[in-house]
C-alpha cells in the first residue's frame, strides 16, 4: 500500500520514529510508534473503517478527538475508538461490521473501588485556558489537578502551526501555536502545586461534588475539588447534506489532527465547507502539507474568519465561494467529489448554479459549540465552577489565555484565598482579543517610492499588533489603547526611514506585510514576502506568479533571493525583482497551480438521500423533519421516537442539528423542549469502572 | 366549571400506567383526557423503567396483572404493527447462597399455584440457559420463560399511538393544581393549560401521586425512592433471560440486567439503604457498586462500555404493592399509585383493569381479588419476599 504521510513540512519538524507492524483485516501494515489506530489506517490509504450496523453505511472517521464513536474498530476483538487507541505490536485490527461480538473473559478480574482524591482545584482541560488558569494557581502555591484526554498538554494549540494573533506582551503573538503549547506547558511543568493527568478524560459530574475521570483509558478515579474549573473547549458543529456522513467528510479540527499532529497526509483534493477562521485556517494547513485545496465554501456574503486568512488561501489560488453551500458529497464508500451551489438572501440553494468538483475529502468547519455540559452539571449540583476560553465563549486561542489567566484568579478568590483581584487590564484584554473581525477599510499604501519601506496588507479591525512591537523605529502604529485598530505606517510622517530590517515582514501572523526597497534599482524594486511553503518550490532567479492581496494575479516576477533564517522561525524570505508598478501591490506568491480548483464539467446530483442529523443511529432530517409537522415539540420525545442523540456520542453531534431543523420548520425555541443531558462523556467499560484488573492488550 | 371541556375520565399522568389506562378506556368508548406535567409521554418514571416485563412475583394480584401484561405486549407488535422490541427471554433469578435458595424455591408453590411457568434449574442446567454466569459457588437459580422484556420507550410510544388513534386527548406541560369537588364527587380539574371537567378523575401520578393526593387532602403512603440505571453499547447477543441477584451487598440489594434487541444491556441496581426523594441527579457511587456487581456476576461485560446513566423513582407504598381502587371519600377519584417500580410491567395489564372499574358495574371475581389485594386501605403488614 501506499504511503500517505508527510515527509516533509514546511514548518513542523519531521523525526524519524520507530515503526510497529500491525494488521488490517490480516493484512500487514505499518505505523508510527505511539500512532492512534486512525492515523496508522489513514497513513496507509485506509479511510472506510466500517458498516454502520443499522444501515450497512460506510463509517469513517469524524472528529479525531474521541467525542464521536465513528471510528469504531476492532482492536484485538475489542470495539475502539481508532482515533485514540495507540497502535501496539502486532495488534489485530479489524473493521467493525455490524454489531461486535463481546470478547469472552475466562476469570473473574481482581477489583477495587475508585479512590477519590480531594483536590482544592481541578481543571479540566490543558489547552491555553486551561494551561493559563493553571498557571496563575501554581504561582501561588494553589494545589491543582489538570487533567487533559490527550497525551500532551497544548489541547488545539499543538494542531496550529500558524502565527497568532494579538499582543506580543499579552499572548505571544506572533509565534505559532505550536510553540505557544510549549511555552504554556513548560510554565506549568516548572509549578510543584501543579499535579497533570495526561490521557484522563472527564467523564461526569456527580451530584456529590466529584469528578469522574477516566485515566489512560484503563483506571477510573473521582475527584473531588473544591472549585472546579472547565477549559474543555469546543467540539465542532455539523452540517447537514446529502452524503454528509460519508468517509472522508469530517471536520476540520480531525484533519488538523491527522495532518499536524500525526504527520499524515489523509487527503489529495479538499474541498472545505465554512470560511471561518478555522476553514481558512485548513485549508492553508492542507496546502502547506502538500494536499490541493479545491475551494471553500462560505454560505454568508463574507467570510466570517480574518480577512488576513482568507485572503491568504486565495492567494495561494484557492477559490473562495461567498454565498454558496454545499448540497451533497458524492461517491458510495467515500467521497469522490462535491455539488456547491450559489444561495439566495435567505439561504436557499438557487437552481441552475449547481457545479461540481472532484474531490476525496470535505471538511465541514461551520463553527464550534462550547463543551457545556460540564458546566451545566456542576451548576446544577451546586458546585463552585468556574468555565475558562472556549468552554465559555467560542473566540480565538489568545483569548482562552486570557480568559484561563483571569479565571484562575477567580479559581483563588473562590477558595476564599487572599489573592488580588482581577487587574482591569486583563479584563480589557480579554474583551480585545474576544472581538470578532471589524470593519474593513480601503488598503492604505505608502505614496512614496523611494528608500525602503513596508506595504501593510492588512485592511481589516482584528485584534493584532506584533508589527508595531518590533519595529525599532516605532514607524509602525497600532493604537496602543485598542490593538484592533488597523496597523499604519507612518514613515513620512515622522520623517525616520526604515531600516529595511524585514522584522515586520516576519513576524505578521496574516502574512500580510512586505517590504518594497527602491534603492537599488528604483524601476525594479525588491520585494521581500513572506513564504510559509517548502522552499525547494523557489528557486534564485527563477519566475513565480505573484498576487494582489486578494489573490488577483499581477504578473510574474524573478526570485532575487531565497533566506531561511532558524531565528526567523521557519519562515522563508523571497526576494523579488519586480516593476515598479506592481511593487506595493504585490501581496503573495501563488502556490497552487489554477487547474486544480476547476469544476467538473457537468454538476452531480447525488440520489440518495441521506442527509443524517443523528450519525450514531443515522437518523435522517426528513424523519425529524416529519415529527416536527407533527406537532413535536420535545426533543427528548424526538430522542424516543427515532434514537436521535441515543448513540454513542450521547448527542453531542445531533441536538444543535435538531434545534437547526426546528428553526427552518419556523418553530419559536420557547415552544421547543431540550434534550435532558445524561452522563457519560464518552463510553467506557464496566470492568474499568468496576476496578477491575484489565489485560491491557 | 361550565365552559371547561368535559370528559369521561381524566386521568393524571401519561406514564406506564396512565396510558394503557387510557388506551383501554378510549377503546371502550370512554371519552379520556390525559394530562401530564412533562413535555411528552413517558418523561416522568416511565422512561427510566429498564424494560423487563415478568410475572414472577410472590403477590397473586401482580402475578394477575402481569400475566396479563405479558400477554398484551407479546403480541403488541402482531395486533398494532409496532416494533417495540419485545423479546421472550426469560427471568432468572439466580442462587450463590443457600438463603437465596431458599427463598427463591419456597416462593414456587404459589407461584405455580397462580400459573405461572417457572421452574428451578440446578447449577448445569443454568449454565447451559446463561453460559457467561460465573460458576464459581452457583447454586442455581429460577427460570421462568415466558417473562421477557422490551423497549419501554417503544411500548410507551406504541401505546401512546392507539390510544390517541382510539381517541384518547393528551395535554402536556399542564400540572394539576386543583381537583374540584362538588358534593362528594368530582367534578374536574384544573391545570395552567385550563379546566377540564370529569365525573372520574385517576391519580397515575407515578412519584408525584402524593402530591396529587393532597389536592383532595388525602396523605396517599406513597413515597419515592430512587434507583440508578444504565445502558451500554449493543453488541452481538449474548445473554436471553433478565438476570437479578438478589444478594445484599455494601450499598446495594439486588440487580438486575439484559441485553435488549438492539444489542444494547440495560442495568439497574437498588441502592441500600433507599435513597428517599425526588432527587434524580446521578451519583458517583453507582457505576462502581452496579459495575463491581455485575463484573462479578459476568466477568465478560467487563468489556461491555456504558453509554449512559439516569435515575428514576420508584413509587413506593409500606409493603411494596401498588395501591389500586376508589376512594371511599370521594366519589369518582380513582387511585392506580405506588407501583413501586413495577409500573412498567403492570402498566398494561392493569390499564384493562382500570378501564373495566370505570365502564363495568359488575366486575369479575378475579378483578375483585386483585383489587382486594391491592385495596388502598388494606393493612401494611409484610413487605412483598420479591420485591
Amino acid at each position: 500500500m501506499t504511503e500517505h504521510r508527510i515527509d516533509r513540512h514546511p514548518i513542523l519538524a519531521v523525526t524519524p520514529r520507530a515503526t510497529i507492524p500491525f494488521r488490517w483485516r490480516g493484512v500487514n501494515l505499518e505505523a508510527k510508534e505511539g500512532e492512534m489506530i486512525a492515523s496508522a489506517l489513514f497513513a496507509s490509504g485506509v479511510r472506510t473503517f466500517g458498516h454502520h450496523p443499522r444501515d450497512g453505511a460506510p463509517q469513517g472517521i469524524f472528529c479525531a478527538n474521541g467525542q464521536c464513536a465513528q471510528c469504531l474498530v476492532l482492536a484485538n476483538g475489542k470495539p475502539v475508538k481508532a482515533c485514540m487507541t495507540p497502535v501496539r505490536p502486532g495488534m489485530r485490527v479489524d473493521p467493525m461490521e455490524g454489531l461486535p461480538e463481546l470478547p469472552r473473559v475466562e476469570e473473574t478480574p481482581a477489583m477495587r473501588p475508585p479512590a477519590t482524591r480531594e483536590v482544592p482545584v481541578l481543571i479540566i482541560g490543558g489547552g491555553p485556558a486551561g494551561l493559563s488558569a493553571a498557571a496563575e494557581l501554581g504561582k501561588r502555591g494553589i494545589q491543582t489537578l489538570l487533567v487533559d484526554d490527550k497525551d500532551r498538554l497544548g489541547g488545539k494549540l499543538v494542531l496550529q502551526t500558524h502565527r497568532f494573533f494579538g499582543s506580543i506582551e499579552a499572548v505571544h503573538a506572533g509565534t505559532r501555536g505550536i510553540d505557544i503549547a510549549t511555552l504554556l506547558e513548560r510554565e506549568v511543568r516548572a509549578l510543584k502545586d501543579v499535579d497533570v493527568w495526561l490521557e484522563s478524560v472527564a467523564l461526569a459530574v456527580f451530584s456529590d461534588g466529584k469528578v469522574g475521570i477516566l485515566r489512560e483509558g484503563t483506571r477510573y478515579a473521582l475527584v473531588s475539588p473544591q472549585v472546579l474549573l472547565v477549559a474543555a473547549g469546543a467540539r465542532e458543529k455539523s452540517l447537514s447534506f446529502k452524503g454528509n456522513t460519508l468517509p472522508g467528510v469530517y471536520g476540520a479540527g480531525a484533519f488538523q489532527t491527522l495532518v499536524n499532529r500525526d504527520l499524515v497526509r489523509p487527503a489529495e483534493r479538499l474541498f472545505i465547507v465554512g470560511g471561518g477562521n478555522v476553514g481558512l485556517i485548513a485549508g492553508y494547513h492542507a496546502l502547506q502539507a502538500g494536499i490541493e485545496v479545491v475551494g471553500l465554501v462560505e454560505a454568508m456574503p463574507e467570510c466570517g474568519g480574518y480577512k488576513v486568512h482568507k485572503d491568504k488561501l486565495a492567494r495561494m489560488g484557492v477559490p473562495i465561494y461567498t454565498s454558496h453551500t454545499i448540497l451533497s458529497a458524492n461517491g458510495n464508500d467515500l467521497v469522490e467529489s462535491v455539488t456547491i451551489a450559489r444561495v439566495d438572501s435567505r439561504f436557499r440553494p438557487i437552481a441552475g448554479t449547481e457545479r461540481s468538483f472532484a474531490c476525496d475529502t470535505v471538511l465541514i468547519a461551520v463553527g464550534l459549540d462550547p463543551v457545556a455540559e460540564f458546566v451545566e452539571a456542576a451548576k446544577e449540583f451546586g458546585m463552585t465552577v468556574l468555565a475558562a476560553g472556549d468552554a465559555e465563549e467560542i473566540a480565538e486561542a489568545s483569548a482562552a489565555i486570557f480568559s484561563g489567566k483571569i479565571k484562575g484568579l477567580e479559581a483563588a478568590r473562590a477558595l476564599g484565598l487572599d489573592v488580588e483581584n482581577t487587574p482591569p487590564e486583563w479584563t480589557r484584554t480579554a474583551e480585545i482579543l474576544k472581538s470578532r473581525p471589524g470593519k474593513t477599510t480601503e488598503e492604505e499604501t505608502p505614496d512614496e517610492e523611494e528608500g525602503v519601506l513596508p506595504v501593510l496588507h492588512c485592511s481589516q479591525e482584528i485584534p493584532c499588533n506584533p508589527c508595531s512591537s518590533v519595529c525599532p523605529r516605532g514607524l509602525i502604529e497600532t493604537d496602543p489603547s485598542d490593538i484592533r485598530l488597523v496597523p499604519r505606517f507612518l514613515g513620512r510622517a515622522e520623517k525616520k526611514a526604515c531600516l529595511g530590517c524585514e522584522r515586520c515582514v516576519t513576524i505578521c501572523p496574516g502574512l500580510a506585510v512586505t517590504l518594497v526597497d527602491y534603492r537599488k534599482d528604483p524601476e525594479y524594486p525588491l520585494v521581500t514576502l513572506p513564504f510559509e511553503f517548502s522552499g525547494e518550490r523557489l528557486k534564485e532567479r527563477g519566475r513565480v506568479t505573484v498576487l494582489d492581496t486578494e489573490g488577483l494575479v499581477l504578473g510574474e516576477a524573478e526570485v532575487a533571493s531565497v533566506r531561511a533564517i532558524e531565528r526567523n522561525d521557519r519562515t522563508v524570505l523571497v526576494k523579488l525583482r519586480v516593476p515598479r508598478a506592481i511593487a506595493k501591490r504585490i501581496a503573495g506568491i501563488r502556490v497552487q497551480e489554477p487547474w486544480i480548483a476547476e469544476a467538473l464539467p457537468e454538476a452531480l446530483e447525488r440520489l440518495t438521500d441521506d442527509v443524517i442529523v443523528c450519525r450514531c443511529e443515522r437518523v435522517t432530517a426528513g424523519e425529524i423533519r416529519d415529527l416536527i409537522r407533527k406537532g413535536y415539540r420535545d426533543m427528548n420525545e424526538i430522542k424516543a421516537v427515532t434514537r436521535a442523540g441515543m448513540g454513542a456520542c450521547g448527542g453531542k453531534t445531533c441536538t444543535a442539528l435538531v434545534q437547526r431543523l426546528f428553526r427552518e420548520e419556523g418553530v419559536p425555541p420557547e415552544e421547543v423542549t431540550g434534550p435532558v443531558r445524561r452522563p457519560l462523556f464518552v463510553e467506557v467499560p464496566l470492568g474499568v469502572f468496576a476496578g477491575a484488573e484489565v489485560d491491557h492488550e | 366549571m361550565s365552559r371547561a371541556a368535559r370528559y369521561d375520565v381524566i386521568i393524571i399522568g401519561a406514564g406506564s400506567v396512565g396510558v394503557p389506562a387510557a388506551f383501554a378506556m378510549a377503546r371502550a368508548g370512554v371519552r379520556v383526557l390525559v394530562l401530564d406535567r412533562f413535555s411528552s409521554q413517558g418523561q416522568g418514571s416511565q422512561k427510566a423503567a429498564i424494560g423487563g416485563i415478568r410475572a414472577t412475583h410472590s403477590d397473586p394480584a401482580k402475578i394477575s396483572l402481569c400475566l396479563r401484561s405479558l400477554e398484551i405486549v407479546s403480541t403488541w407488535e402482531e395486533a398494532y404493527g409496532h416494533n417495540v422490541e419485545w423479546s421472550k427471554g426469560g427471568y432468572s433469578f439466580v442462587a450463590y447462597r443457600e438463603r437465596e435458595e431458599r427463598i427463591l424455591k419456597d416462593l414456587l408453590g404459589v407461584q405455580h399455584r397462580y400459573g405461572l411457568n417457572i421452574d428451578w434449574l440446578d447449577r448445569r442446567e443454568l449454565l447451559e440457559a446463561v453460559p457467561d454466569l460465573n460458576p464459581d459457588g452457583l447454586l442455581g437459580g429460577t427460570f421462568a420463560p415466558d417473562d421477557g422484556h422490551c423497549s419501554t420507550i417503544l411500548l410507551g410510544h406504541a401505546f401512546y399511538d392507539e390510544a390517541k388513534r382510539a381517541g384518547a386527548e393528551f395535554r402536556y406541560q399542564a400540572p394539576v393544581t386543583e381537583i374540584a369537588v362538588r358534593g362528594g364527587r368530582v367534578a374536574g380539574v384544573t391545570t395552567p393549560r385550563g379546566e377540564f371537567g370529569a365525573d372520574i378523575v385517576v391519580n397515575a401520578a407515578g412519584p408525584w401521586a402524593r402530591e396529587v393526593g393532597t389536592l383532595l387532602g388525602f396523605d396517599h403512603p406513597v413515597t419515592p425512592d430512587s434507583h440508578e440505571g444504565g445502558i451500554t453499547e449493543p453488541v452481538g447477543h449474548f445473554l436471553r433471560p433478565m438476570l437479578v441477584d438478589t444478594r445484599p451487598a455494601p450499598g446495594s440489594a439486588n440487580y438486575y440486567f439484559f441485553q435488549l434487541r438492539s444489542g444494547q444491556v440495560v442495568f439497574c441496581i437498588t441502592p441500600s439503604p433507599s435513597i428517599w426523594g425526588m432527587d434524580r441527579r446521578e451519583t458517583s457511587e453507582f457505576l462502581p457498586m452496579v459495575s463491581q456487581r455485575m463484573v462479578d456476576l459476568i466477568p465478560r461485560l467487563s468489556n461491555l462500555r456504558v453509554r449512559r446513566t439516569w435515575r428514576g423513582l420508584y413509587p413506593m407504598t409500606p409493603d411494596g404493592s401498588p395501591l389500586v381502587g376508589r376512594s371511599r371519600e370521594v366519589d369518582g377519584y380513582l387511585l392506580a399509585i405506588g407501583m413501586c417500580g413495577q409500573g412498567f410491567m403492570l402498566g398494561p395489564g392493569l390499564g384493562e383493569l382500570l378501564a373495566r372499574m370505570v365502564t363495568q358495574d359488575d366486575l369479575s371475581a378475579k378483578d375483585q381479588e386483585i383489587l382486594e389485594i391491592l385495596s388502598p386501605y388494606r393493612p401494611f403488614k409484610d413487605q412483598e419476599a420479591l420485591k
